[in-house]
């Protein structure tokens, strides 16, 4: 145990750019896979046929791809077709694309599941759909939301490990190199295991409380 | 001023409305009766551009209802709705749920649209549930909160679907207090309802609807004393003579 420990305070600079990292390309694509995820949301339950289904096609597209392929894709075709992208860029992007795609799903859901009394409420005051969405759908789809949506947020935070394969310094990579080098596959993988769930513990309270907190407030 | 012509809809192959015919004049408190299915709600929903229509015309003050058209908006401005089950925002207090549509479609200023709202409620005997939300009023309260909120659109008429069928008995009063009132300050009104004694008294004129036609209409105390049709007698006799 205390050689443990020795190692560990050795490894954990190393590690700890690698969460920095891992943390960075999670609230990055977190915010690309939600605004894209809420235009997708938008999009579908338009009623608009020209943008309903292009959108549905992507959508249906991308989610029926696995993730790393998306990345592959992404990272290897781009420069083809004369956009050049970092393996960081590439990766964020590849994230945030793939899990709008996720997300977009779960807001689709969120906001259909909005009672229809309400709709015909706001359209019986007059209100247009981008108003009745900001006003009266959408702050009623959020708290619809909120569990699967901080459930994604865990996934993606999870799926930020496959970056790895593009070559990205994120956590997952920096324990690679660091096992590869020391051959001390042991601490070095429980130490990177240790720090995903110092990340997605407090992420999961979190948000626990938060729905305790919007429950009650009705 | 409100005016049906000829106006028929369908929901696929099912024709719900069969070339109604029907005139509303200013003021006036008109109920829409009959059996379940018939079409009341539909019609209802025609006019003020909840639901589109095949045939025909309806007009409000000379000016088309066409759900299709991008103008729709305004009709619902001008023509305000109360719903049986209430459906307020259960997000926003009974004063947010109010102030909702002056605010934000008519975009009236705060201070007044707070203070005419505040006035409103009062009106409906809630002054003190101004900061209440939805869920902790009961039925009888949403629904005059609803109305007050109809109200607040300054509304040329206010349409009702069934406001009291959602409501336990001891707090259907109070509602039919509210429109009472509303019909003696002259609001012009279309109310679907099963409140038989509540339509003689308050209402000026009937339409009974069976099988998407107006089968009779007529002042109200004359139509629901001595109907003429035997479908008027069945139903009337069914509604006030449950078993
Ligand atoms: N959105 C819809 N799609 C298909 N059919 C519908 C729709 N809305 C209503 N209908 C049909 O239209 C007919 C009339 O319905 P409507 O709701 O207008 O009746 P109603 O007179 O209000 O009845 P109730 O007293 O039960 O409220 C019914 O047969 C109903 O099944
Ligand atoms: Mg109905």
């Amino acid at each position: 145990m205390t050689k443990f420990i020795a190692h560990a305070t050795e490894y954990l600079p190393l590690l700890l750019n690698g969460v920095w990292l891992t943390v960075m390309i999670t609230l990055f694509a977190l915010c690309l896979a939600t605004a894209l995820g809420l235009v997708w949301a938008l999009f579908r339950t338009s009623g608009i046929w020209s943008l309903a289904v292009p959108t549905r096609l992507l959508v249906d597209f991308v989610r029926g791809i696995p993730l790393l392929v998306v990345l592959f894709y992404i990272y290897f075709v781009a420069p083809d077709i004369g956009i050049n992208l970092t393996a960081l860029q590439a990766g964020t992007i590849g994230l945030g694309l793939a899990h709008s795609c996720y997300l977009g799903e779960t807001f689709r859901a969120g906001i259909e599941a909005v009672d229809t009394g309400q709709i015909e409420a706001a359209k019986s005051i007059g209100m247009k759909r981008p108003l009745m969405m900001r006003r009266v759908v959408l702050p009623q789809a959020f708290k619809i939301i909120l569990p699967p949506y901080a459930n994604n947020m865990v996934m993606l935070l999870k799926d930020s490990s496959l970056v790895s394969v593009i070559s990205v310094q994120e956590l997952t990579m920096q324990g690679k190199m660091l096992a590869s080098s020391t051959f001390d596959n042991m601490t070095v993988f429980t130490l990177v295991a240790l720090l995903y769930l110092c990340l997605t513990v407090p992420l999961n309270l979190l948000m626990r409380k938060m729905e305790i907190y919007l429950g009650a407030a009705g | 001023m409100i005016i049906f012509d000829d106006v028929h809809k369908s929901f696929g192959l099912h024709e719900v409305l069969k070339g109604i015919n029907a005139e509303i004049a200013k003021g006036q408190v008109v109920c829409l009766i009959g059996p379940s299915g018939s079409g009341k709600s539909t019609l209802l929903r025609c006019v003020n551009g909840l639901e589109n229509y095949q045939r025909g015309r309806i007009s409000i003050d000379g000016t088309v209802v066409d759900a299709a058209s991008p103008q729709v908006h305004t009709i619902c401005t001008r023509v305000s709705m109360v719903f049986q089950r209430f459906n307020l925002f259960p997000h926003r207090t009974a004063l947010e749920n109010v102030m909702e549509g002056p605010l934000y479609v008519l975009k009236e200023n705060r201070k007044q649209v707070r203070e005419r709202a505040m006035a409103l409620l009062n009106r409906v005997g809630l002054a003190d549930k101004t900061n209440a939300y939805p869920a902790s009023l009961s039925g009888g309260q949403q629904q005059r909160v609803a109305i007050a909120r109809a109200l607040a659109m300054r509304p040329q008429a206010i349409l009702f679907d069934e406001p009291t069928s959602a409501l336990d008995p001891e707090m259907v009063g109070e509602v039919l207090q509210v429109m009472r009132a509303l019909a003696d300050e002259n609001m012009t009104m279309l109310v679907v309802t099963h409140e038989i004694q509540f339509a003689r008294e308050v209402s000026d004129s009937v339409l009974f609807l069976d099988g998407g036609r107006i089968v009779e209409q007529g002042p109200a105390k004359e139509l629901l004393r001595h109907p003429k049709h035997e479908r008027t007698k069945d139903f009337l006799h069914r509604v006030m003579h449950p078993v």
